[in-house]
């Protein structure tokens, strides 16, 4: 078996921002003492007079953000997910959303696979508080190709955005063929049976289910999901109508992220089963972010035994 | 400064507060206290100071203007609006469906704000980041904020003045409004953020202490402050609370309510008649 290249996304934040610094001068990157694990320090190494670190406080960080995109320049801010999503959340409602100003959130170590650090450091709310924030665009790209993408497309981005990175190396799935547009679903494989909506790490996992489902007999459509923010409503309804069953599939709590977005939409416009794969609910705790993706069940093995159910949902 | 100027500054002062006034008293609720507090302040800034063009808003190389203490936005609509950002007659619209004017200070909608704000903290961090930006595109242009002294037990505060010492950002200038009071209380009864000055001092901040009503002083302060190297300056103004309202000055109750009609009437008579002896 050939070895699959891995890269973890905060890897890509970080070498996206030096790629673009190189042609976009009119760009400042800002860190909370996080600059190393973020992967901003890439950008720092290489531009380092316009890379300004605030210190351990990212609610001043996000708001002096602000105050830099209102005198019209673009500006990256970083931390973990925990605390840029979390702890600064009413400073990017109010010093950020409410005035709509171009600021690009880029939240590392997001999810259960940040791993040892525990449960204090495992943000499995920020998909949720992201987007109940008028105007925000939310982001979770799936692997390296994609994560860089949703960089450069922030750039040209009238408006917030939140992109969420993972501390974990996770497969390249995409070519550099792929293209990625913000607001867009993509559907990775042709399917009737059910259908899989994944987001961040879980697509590689979805794709993995696609296997095992269609091994079994079972034909499953696989949706990559990237843009949590405004939620590719057509590609869902469509999915629905035509498969007549969806799971969710996010590394995040199953309240309030993909599989409430879908949920909504579904609920709506085309109501069927939607089973929703995440952390159900609960904290995470320490160990070896591979082990705690086994044990929170967030496996293509979950995906499939989900897919199944929502199966025989659909004909009740 | 000159007497003919300092008339001039007193008289406008004298109108924004009667701005403040009818605006509060239109919406039925508001800020009133701590707006009249800083009218001269602000309209030192507005009509001394700043690099401004009321009739290109958004001028690129503008000095800026942070109300971190937002809900004090009856003073800074009432300022701008007498300085032609937009009518003065839009004042009586605060808080009404519809109205540019909202509650805190909106930068997307009322010409002349340049920054929302409102949740205390969180604008003296935005006027720090516009300094930053200032310096660092080469801009050099000024900003100004004021805070509260109610505002600055916030803990945001501190860690935006610790940033400013540290990226030596000269081209900032807060006020504190040090009026004593907020809404719960006097300041030392709540959780006294005293001595302000030595704790901006500790901050690598310059500190100029003034009477906030005081327009030789204001001017002194400001020029003061233009002329300091590598520090931030932060400017204690002592000021009444309710200034110039006989009913309002140092009384708690009037952080955040509003005149009814025999109230309102008694106010302006009083504004007006301040005015007719500085005419």
């Amino acid at each position: 078996m050939s070895e699959v290249k891995k890269i973890a996304t905060r890897e890509s934040f970080g070498n996206a921002l030096a790629e673009l610094a190189k042609t976009n001068e009119d760009f400042i990157v800002m860190d909370a003492d996080l600059s190393a694990a973020t992967k901003t320090g890439i950008f720092k190494k290489q531009f380092p007079e316009r890379f300004y670190n605030c210190g351990i406080a990212e609610q001043n960080m996000v708001s002096i953000a602000a105050g830099i995109a209102a005198t019209g320049k673009r500006v990256v801010v970083s931390s973990f997910a925990m605390f840029a999503a979390g702890r600064a959340y009413e400073q990017v409602r109010n010093s950020i959303g409410y005035p709509h100003l171009n600021v690009i959130i880029g939240a590392t170590h997001a999810g259960i696979s940040v791993g040892e650090d525990g449960a204090t450091h495992q943000c499995l709310e920020d998909l949720a508080l992201m987007r109940t924030i008028p105007g925000m665009t939310v982001i979770n790209p799936a692997d390296d190709t994609e994560a860089k993408a949703a960089v450069y497309a922030a750039f040209e981005h009238d408006g917030p955005v939140y992109i969420r990175f993972g501390r974990l190396a996770v497969p390249v799935i995409f070519g550099d063929d792929y293209k990625f547009e913000i607001g867009k679903g993509v559907e990775l494989k042709e399917g009737n049976d059910v259908t899989i909506i994944a987001t961040g790490l879980l697509v590689d996992e979805a794709l993995k289910a696609y296997e095992i489902l269609n091994q079994e007999g079972i034909s499953a459509r696989i949706i990559n999901m990237p843009t949590i923010k405004p939620i590719d409503r057509d590609i869902i309804v469509k999915a629905a109508k035509e498969t007549g069953a969806i799971v969710t599939a996010e590394e995040h709590s199953v309240i309030g992220g993909l599989g409430s977005a879908v949920s909504e939409v579904v609920g709506e416009e085309c109501p069927v089963p939607v089973l929703r794969l995440g952390v159900n609910d609960t904290f995470g705790y320490s160990g070896p972010a591979n082990d705690l993706l086994d044990i929170f069940g967030l496996r293509a093995s979950n995906i499939v035994e989900l897919a199944k159910q929502a199966i025989a949902r659909k004909n009740k | 400064m000159n007497e003919q100027t300092k008339k001039m500054l007193k008289q406008t002062a004298c109108k924004v507060r009667i701005g403040i006034i009818d605006a509060v008293h239109s919406a039925k609720s508001g800020h009133p206290g701590g707006s009249l507090s800083i009218a001269d302040i602000l309209t030192y800034l507005y009509f001394e100071k700043m690099n401004i063009d009321p009739a290109n808003p958004k001028m690129p190389n503008r000095d800026r203007f942070v109300l971190s203490k937002g809900h004090a936005a009856p003073a800074l609509y009432s300022v701008l609006a007498h300085r032609g950002f937009f009518d003065v007659e839009l004042l009586t619209t605060l808080r009404h469906i519809g109205s540019i004017l909202q509650g805190h200070p909106d930068m997307k909608h009322i010409p002349g704000v340049d920054m929302s704000s409102g949740s205390l903290g969180q604008g003296i961090s935005a006027a720090v980041g516009m300094a930053l930006s200032s310096k660092h595109f080469g801009n050099n242009y000024k900003v100004y904020a004021i805070l509260g002294d109610g505002e600055i037990e916030e803990g945001q505060v501190w860690e935006a003045a610790m940033f400013a010492g540290n990226k030596k950002l000269d081209n900032l200038t807060a006020f504190v409004d040090y009026n004593n009071l907020q809404i719960d209380g006097t300041v030392e009864e709540v959780n006294s953020p005293a001595p302000i000055d030595k704790k901006f001092e500790a901050f690598g901040w310059h500190v100029i202490t003034i009477n906030g009503h005081d327009f030789d002083q204001i001017e002194d302060a400001l020029n003061q402050a233009d002329m300091i190297i590598d520090k931030p300056c932060a400017i204690i103004a002592k000021t009444i609370k309710g200034k110039d309202v006989s009913f309002m000055e140092n009384a708690v109750g009037w952080h955040g309510s509003a005149p009814n009609d025999e109230q309102h009437a008694q106010a302006i008579a009083e504004l007006k008649a301040k005015l007719e002896t500085l005419m």
